[in-house]
């Protein structure tokens, strides 16, 4: 026993900002004091306030503290550890009152939150399946085997209303479903860890901080779909969550939760770990199966649908991460707990990796139906810097953007829809009105292009027309009939793809184009750029109220393009401009300006 | 994405061989694992030359134009060598709109390569990557292992003058 538990947060975050060298400190300074036999260091998973980090909580008081460096260590260790005295000044701020410390579950970020699918992250020791254990882990997998068939477990699932994290939103156990009337001698379970969409990062931490709830899912799906072996495909951009993944199944084969004859039920169950090498169409279903393969990532075309010819050609049911780390849960609470949380046709909680211009970057969980604003003023803290809210972009390259006037839609899979928007798998990047929407919508192009397989022509080459369009476009250089043609091809594009890909690339144009037109306007007829991003549109001038006559801006000027006498006031030849800034990076007295 | 192919002789020692001969030796058996035995290949050379695609191609008895197909295909598999310190800036949308592009084009122009290039001495390459999960910390570029997140242009100078010896 131990009277002391200090969590450290050893996610990618703040591992990124050195929490692995705390834990090393923080270990050698409890034995200094002689209190390892007092005090437990534990490494979880992520806590989710990513933009804090490092974070550590120490239990039983439940004290935050955030951005601790490796020279506040002795500190805590001598005034919390073996004094019993708070480091107040190490506190995370929103818990500090006047004179007292709030729990961590009554701040704004957390208030709100239902934690779900990441309920074990920051909590256990994701690499010690003794911890999951005792957190009712594996209880769900024996409850399956031992009190249901496997079509009443696909019942459960389907009454829990529970419906694809991945981006989709098609119901689980439906899907399930269809993969269990087919007969077959082999049958697979697949998870899809192939978080390719850029600034999300989910299900990341749901594998680095609980992997063995998704193992334990994997296993309940193939109990209940008649499938005896998994894959689970990770990002090789994921070094930690794949060592935890491997960890946690040598740990479950070991304790014969995989294996044969798990919990003597006659039910065998093993998974393996393939991993990606960084190509974005692989998420796609088919693509993943052909990548697991061996093969080129191409997508094929469905019909026949996985749950008929998947993997190696057999039947396969595909989730997603955070699809399955919500099963557990559900055949342990009961379907009708499930789909208490969350709106009609959305059930139950989904994840967000809040990014961008917003101040409490990182993991949220809320219930479906939360509305953006609430995510954004109130878990999310707000936008930096006084800066106006522009829009937030959900579902990454394949997504679209929800601006202001509609912040207070509930977010559900139906609703974003609706607005020509997608829940995708839960990246919310927040813009503020620095940020241009052409220029936004011309960055998730130039990923699609990269990013395009090359199998079917509508997606390879029209996807590098409409980038080109709207190169023209921030060049100043489009007309107005180039924005028809833009919308055309657009919907070409999404009408004739043969995967998610091509069929979802045009949709960060779309939306931008419905709710920003006047920006794309600005662009083409007034050859401005209003948010002051795109060069070719900005024009670099000298206010002369501010300007001294210092001549340090002539002086680093690479294109001789700014004259004026000492201590008289500069002008900038725009003719000869290459807008290349130099010049307001160099002025002291911000005399500079852009329009 | 077009792969850059180098045209730097290949320079490979037996030991090198014999470790990529002891990973073919233990997935010879199943295909599906020809991206596995890449990545190792990978993490033994440091990078895919030709003359390693073929010893993976005769060892797992698969056409030299598949492994070269799927070394084409996936964006980790690189065809020319890395620098000693290889740089990597994040261009997610997270890290974009907080302006990583700005700090790859400073990078850039201070070591004179552009993305997917090494320097002539060999001691910087850098390229773009995608999203590597460290949001919280936009901007964030990578050297080698090491993480850096929320940085300024004007740290550039500073990030690179630690690895110069």
């Amino acid at each position: 026993m131990y009277r002391s538990h200090v969590l450290v947060c050893g996610g990618t975050g703040c591992t990124s900002s050195n929490s692995l060298a705390i834990i090393e400190a923080l270990e050698a300074e409890i034995a200094k004091k002689g209190l390892q036999d007092e005090v437990k260091v534990v490494r979880t998973g992520c806590f989710g306030l990513c933009a804090i980090g490092p974070i550590m909580i120490v239990y039983p008081e439940g004290s935050f503290y955030s951005q601790v460096k490796v020279t506040d260590v002795p500190e805590i260790v001598e005034e919390h550890l073996l004094k019993g005295r708070l480091v107040k000044r190490l506190l995370y701020d929103e818990t500090v009152t006047m004179d007292d410390v709030k729990s961590l579950q009554e701040t704004d970020f957390y208030k709100k939150q239902h934690r779900v699918a990441l309920r074990n992250c920051g909590v256990i020791d994701p690499e010690n399946i003794e911890e999951y254990i005792a957190f009712d882990g594996y209880m769900a997998l024996a409850k399956c085997l031992k009190e249901y068939t496997p079509a009443e477990v696909i019942q459960i699932v389907k009454d829990s209303g529970l419906r694809g994290r991945g981006g989709g939103g098609f119901p689980t156990g439906l899907k399930w479903s269809f993969t269990a009337a087919n007969e077959a001698d082999q049958k697979y379970v697949v998870c899809n860890a192939d978080e390719g969409d850029p600034g999300a990062f989910m299900d990341r931490s749901v594998l680095e901080g609980d992997p063995h709830c998704i193992i334990e899912a994997m296993a309940i799906c193939g109990y209940a779909t008649g499938a005896s072996e998994g894959y689970v495909y990770v990002r090789a951009e994921y070094p930690i969550a794949v060592k935890r993944l491997k960890i946690a199944i040598d740990q479950a084969r070991e304790y014969g939760l995989l294996g044969k004859n798990i919990f003597d039920s006659g039910f065998d169950f093993d998974v393996h770990v393939r991993l990606g090498a960084g190509a974005f169409v692989c998420g796609e279903e088919t693509a993943l199966m052909t990548s697991i393969e061996g093969n080129r990532g191409e997508p094929r075309p469905r019909p026949p649908y996985p749950a008929v010819k998947g993997l190696f050609g057999k039947p396969t049911t595909e989730n997603n991460v955070e699809t399955f780390a919500n099963v557990p849960q559900i055949i342990l609470k009961g379907a009708d707990w499930f789909a208490s949380m969350g709106t009609e046709k959305s059930k139950g909680t989904k994840v967000f990796a809040l990014g961008g211009k917003i101040k409490n970057t990182g993991l949220v969980e809320i219930p479906m139906g939360t509305t953006l604003r609430e995510i954004i003023e109130e878990i999310g803290g707000g936008i930096p810097n006084g800066k106006k809210f522009k829009a937030a972009q959900t579902g990454g390259p394949s997504g679209g953007c929800i601006p202001a006037a509609l912040m207070d839609t509930p977010i559900d899979y139906d609703n974003l829809t609706a607005i020509g928007c997608m829940m995708g798998s839960g990246g919310l990047i927040v813009m503020d009105e620095d940020n241009c929407m052409v220029d936004i919508a011309k960055f998730f192009l130039n990923f699609t292009v990269d990013e395009s397989c090359g199998k079917c022509t509508p997606c390879r080459v029209g996807t590098k027309r409409l980038l080109e369009m709207l190169d023209k476009i921030t060049a100043g250089k489009a007309t107005m009939e180039d924005l028809d043609r833009l919308e055309d091809l657009c919907n070409y594009i999404k009408a004739n793809s043969l995967c998610g890909l091509g069929q979802t690339a045009p949709n960060p144009v779309l939306a931008t184009l419905k709710f920003f037109r006047e920006e794309y306007i600005a662009h083409v007829r007034d050859k401005k750029c209003p948010a002051g991003v795109c060069k070719a549109l900005m024009t670099y001038a000298i206010d002369a109220d501010k300007c001294r006559g210092c001549t340090a801006c002539a002086r680093k000027c690479p294109a001789g393009a700014i004259s004026g006498k000492v201590k008289e006031v500069h002008t900038i030849d725009t003719e000869k401009c290459i807008k290349c800034g130099v010049c307001m990076e160099t002025c002291k007295f911000g005399a500079v300006v852009k329009r | 994405m077009l792969k850059k192919i180098s045209t730097i002789p290949f320079k490979g020692t037996p030991e090198q061989a014999e470790k990529l001969q002891a990973v073919i030796a233990e997935c010879k058996g199943d295909k599906s694992l020809l991206m596995h035995v890449m990545q190792e290949a990978q993490e033994i050379y440091g990078y895919l030359p030709y003359e390693v695609q073929i010893m993976i191609a005769e060892g797992m008895d698969v056409p030299l134009e598949k492994v070269y197909g799927v070394s084409t295909f996936y964006a980790q598999f690189s065809l020319s060598p890395k620098g000693e310190n290889n740089i990597s800036v994040c261009l997610g949308t997270a890290c974009y709109v907080k302006g990583s592009q700005q700090i790859l084009d400073k990078i850039s122009e201070v070591l004179g390569i552009g993305p997917g290039e090494c320097t002539a001495d060999g001691s910087f390459s850098l390229e773009a990557c995608r999203c590597i999960g460290a949001c919280g910390l936009a901007p964030v570029l990578t050297v080698n292992d090491e993480v850096y997140g929320k940085i300024t242009e004007d740290d550039v100078p500073g990030i690179l003058a630690k690895y110069q010896a």
